[in-house]
């Protein structure tokens, strides 16, 4: 059982949010940076892979019960998006690497992406 | 919706206590206020000590060691062979089977069954005695943190769903309204999750409420990306039925048939590069309805109707 503090211990990540809880699981893993498909494909416990650090990432990460947001290339995030997911409960994990690099990352930990097409 | 929620409920309280079982620590169940004997008692004394205190078994220390333990049992067996002044030295039972305060109550569990003792002494790690847990205790403690999680999710729970059943009519509607603002992507979505919000409340089934949430989202951020003036989503919650209103008073739809299609978008540069306008949002909105109705007039506005199913049926009496 994979935990996204597991995921930062592992993958030595930065964790920008404060007071999220770090201890959920993690189902799988989604990759995209077009908010929508996120919306259509990504499945609640997923990790998130994203560059895009502005407050709406939250909004769909909360509303799929996502278990935490990777945002990739050191992408500045910004205070609203904290805010807002210390407010929902979303944490926010920060990384220099480009998303490629952080997938093949989550795979050797046994986190993949979801086969099905929901 | 009551009968099935009430079973989904119990089912989930069973599983709860197994949960509990293995969560909770000996520490957390376990009686501080232990009464102790020494070796040296004699057994009529500690008949007195059961009797008034209604224990019936309780650990015996020397220099502040655990040596054995003592029960009713050993009383009675101590009197029948007519050997009350005994001491307890000469009737306990040693060594002492105990658990370890930080362990989790399972261990309690196990060791009652395997050893059918009455009580067990808790040690802490430098093997001194810090309390004594009965299977009452565990029982005891149990119900306490069921009740403390139930309470907790009840109050919220019960606000919200019995709301249908406590209200006569011959048909109640939850109507809810929220105005959305043109580009406003820091609050956008807020309505879809207020929405979410209400409908957990209201115990709506998990695979319902995400559809509803990923339409409403989407229907939502379609305001605030293409218009300029802003809308209003309104969610009209029925026990059978949801219905998702978006209104708008903004551009129009030039081509509803492209706009459906995965892909296409009519989203600017700079919404692009917020990662909307991927041109899947109407498409979402199209698989997670039952049914959805698309109005619109290029230059007037838009109306957006989409339907969901709870599979809760009506009940005709």
């Amino acid at each position: 059982m994979v935990t996204v503090a597991d995921v930062v211990e592992q993958l030595e990540l930065r964790v920008v949010t404060q007071t999220v809880s770090l201890e959920t699981t993690v189902t799988g893993g989604y990759t995209s940076d077009l908010l929508s498909c996120v919306m259509a494909k990504a499945q609640a416990g997923n990790v998130w892979v994203t560059l895009q650090a502005h407050p709406n990432v939250v909004a769909v990460a909360s509303l799929l019960e996502l278990s935490c947001v990777i945002i990739t290339e050191d992408t500045q995030v910004e205070t609203s998006t904290i805010e807002r997911a210390e407010k929902e409960g979303v944490p926010i994990l920060s990384t220099p690497l480009g998303s490629y690099a952080m997938v093949e990352g989550l795979s050797g930990l046994g986190i993949h992406g979801n086969a099905r097409a929901e | 919706m009551k009968s099935r929620e009430a079973d989904a409920n119990r089912i989930d309280e069973f599983t709860r206590v197994q949960e509990l079982v293995y969560e909770l620590k000996i520490e957390q169940v376990m009686t501080t206020d232990v009464l102790v004997v020494t070796p040296d008692t004699h057994m009529a004394e500690l008949m007195d000590i059961f009797r008034l205190n209604r224990i019936s078994g309780c650990p015996v220390l020397k220099a502040g060691q655990l040596v054995g333990i003592v029960s009713l049992e050993d009383l009675i067996k101590a009197i029948a062979r007519g050997e009350i002044e005994s001491l307890v030295q000469d009737n306990m039972t040693s060594p002492v089977i105990t658990v370890s305060a930080h362990e989790s109550v399972i261990e309690a569990v196990k060791r009652f069954s395997q050893f059918r003792v009455g009580r067990l002494p808790v040690i802490d790690s430098q093997k001194r005695l810090i309390g004594i847990l009965t299977s009452g205790d565990i029982t005891r403690g149990l119900l306490k943190a069921i009740q403390v999680d139930y309470h907790t999710e009840e109050i919220s729970k019960y606000r919200a769903s019995h709301i249908f059943e406590d209200i006569t009519s011959d048909k109640t509607s939850l109507i809810l309204r929220y105005k959305v603002s043109a580009r406003d992507f820091d609050h956008g979505g807020e309505a879809s999750s207020k929405i979410k919000r209400a409908l957990e409340r209201l115990g709506g089934q998990p695979q319902v409420v995400r559809r509803v949430a990923i339409a409403t989202y989407e229907a939502e951020m379609n305001i605030v990306i293409h218009t300029d003036n802003g809308g209003e989503i309104i969610a009209e919650i029925q026990p059978e039925q949801i219905r998702i209103l978006a209104i708008d008073y903004g551009p129009g739809i030039p081509d509803i048939d492209m706009a459906m299609k995965p892909g296409y978008s009519t989203a600017s540069e700079l919404i692009r590069e917020l990662g909307f306008g991927a041109g899947m949002g109407l498409f979402n909105i199209y698989r997670c309805a039952d049914n959805m109705n698309l109005q619109s007039e290029t230059g007037q506005g838009t109306r957006l109707e989409v339907l969901f199913s709870t599979g809760v049926h009506e009940r005709t009496d």
